[in-house]
């Protein structure tokens, strides 16, 4: 029997194998997930954009939000700017985080396209990115009422991502708050 | 000859070339863990490379960090915790010891030690084998003679 039950061996390690294999196939490597999940999102105290105003963490806390990471040398960025630009017309509090970026630019950027900050912050030296862990634009982050991420995306919010991924966790911790 | 010595030469010198920006250390002890810490930690936009190989803008940001840590004195574990912090688990290419990563770091020692049984078990199943077919007794020569002289009696 023992004899018989190593002729299976092959079969049996592709099996195992295979396992892995399709698991594999199924993750995404980009996907990382953000460090700072149900962490508070970090201090910080930079100027906003186009302005010598001081933006901290306290005047842009407080409500359920996204914080968008962009710059105008991201090609995504430009993907995705419409559709913030509808998220926020329908109401979804969006703070923008101009990464790296010159304010020259930016500002022509926004004025062009419309903005759909509720405030941006001017991160130069990608301070601030560095302490979010973002490693390139465009990420998204959902933050809570308390000030703790709660979620990051990588890469472009479009309706897929808004519905599937984003909105529900938003609508739940919108309803979390009232309640 | 020399020529294509020193295209040789050329040829070899290109890696320098592949990080662009170079750090003035105040000790060439800092400098030391510099390139050990920036081998380690891994590029969290490239995936497959470490900082000190890639050039993406990330890893620049994070080799200035790591160059400015140093000089403000942070010790290696300091530096590792805060990179940990902001981009997880991922940036080290050399995992912690915990709960998570225990299988990571014994599975070499556990397979090694599954391939030392079966490589012993194999052997001496071999030499037991080898052991069985002795020479036949001279009792069970006599029988076989019997056997084999009365098969070509009657064929």
């Amino acid at each position: 029997m023992p004899a018989r039950l190593k002729l299976f061996m092959p079969l049996i390690l592709f099996i195992i194998l295979a396992v892995f294999l399709v698991r594999g196939l199924s993750l995404d490597p980009k996907e990382l997930p953000s460090a700072l999940i149900d962490k508070p999102f970090p201090e910080f105290s930079l100027s906003a954009l186009g302005s010598s105003e001081i933006l901290d963490k306290a005047a842009v806390s407080g409500e359920v939000a996204l914080f968008n990471v962009w710059a105008t040398w991201c090609i995504s960025c430009r993907a995705e700017h419409p559709y913030l630009t509808e998220l926020a017309k329908r109401g979804v509090a969006i703070y923008g985080i101009n990464y790296k970026d010159e304010d020259a630019a930016a500002l022509a950027w926004l004025d062009e396209l419309g903005d759909p900050y509720l405030a941006s912050i001017a991160d130069h030296d990608g301070t601030l990115g560095l302490d979010l862990g973002v490693y390139g634009a465009p990420e998204t982050y959902l933050v809570d009422a308390n000030g703790l991420v709660r979620y990051r995306h990588v890469g472009v919010v479009n309706e897929r991502v808004w519905s599937n991924v984003l909105q529900p966790i938003y609508e739940q911790l919108k309803n979390g708050k009232t309640n | 000859m020399v020529r294509i010595f020193s295209l040789v030469l050329l040829l070899l010198a290109l890696p320098a070339l592949a990080v662009i920006e170079t750090y003035e250390f105040s000790d060439s002890a800092l400098e030391k863990r510099y390139r050990a810490l920036s081998e380690e930690l891994r590029c969290p936009k490239c995936q497959n490379q470490n900082i000190a190989d890639s050039n993406a803008p990330i890893s620049q940001d994070l080799r200035r960090l790591l160059y400015e840590q140093l000089e403000q004195g942070a010790s290696d574990d300091e530096i590792r915790q805060y990179m940990v912090y902001r981009y997880g688990e991922f940036v080290r290419y050399r995992p912690s010891f915990s709960g998570v990563t225990i299988f990571l770091w014994m599975a070499p020692m556990l397979l090694l030690a599954a391939g030392v049984a079966i490589a012993v078990m194999t052997l001496l199943g071999r030499k037991q084998a080898t052991d069985t077919t002795e020479a036949l007794s001279e009792e069970e020569q006599l029988k076989l003679k019997a056997i084999l002289g009365k098969a070509e009696s009657n064929p």
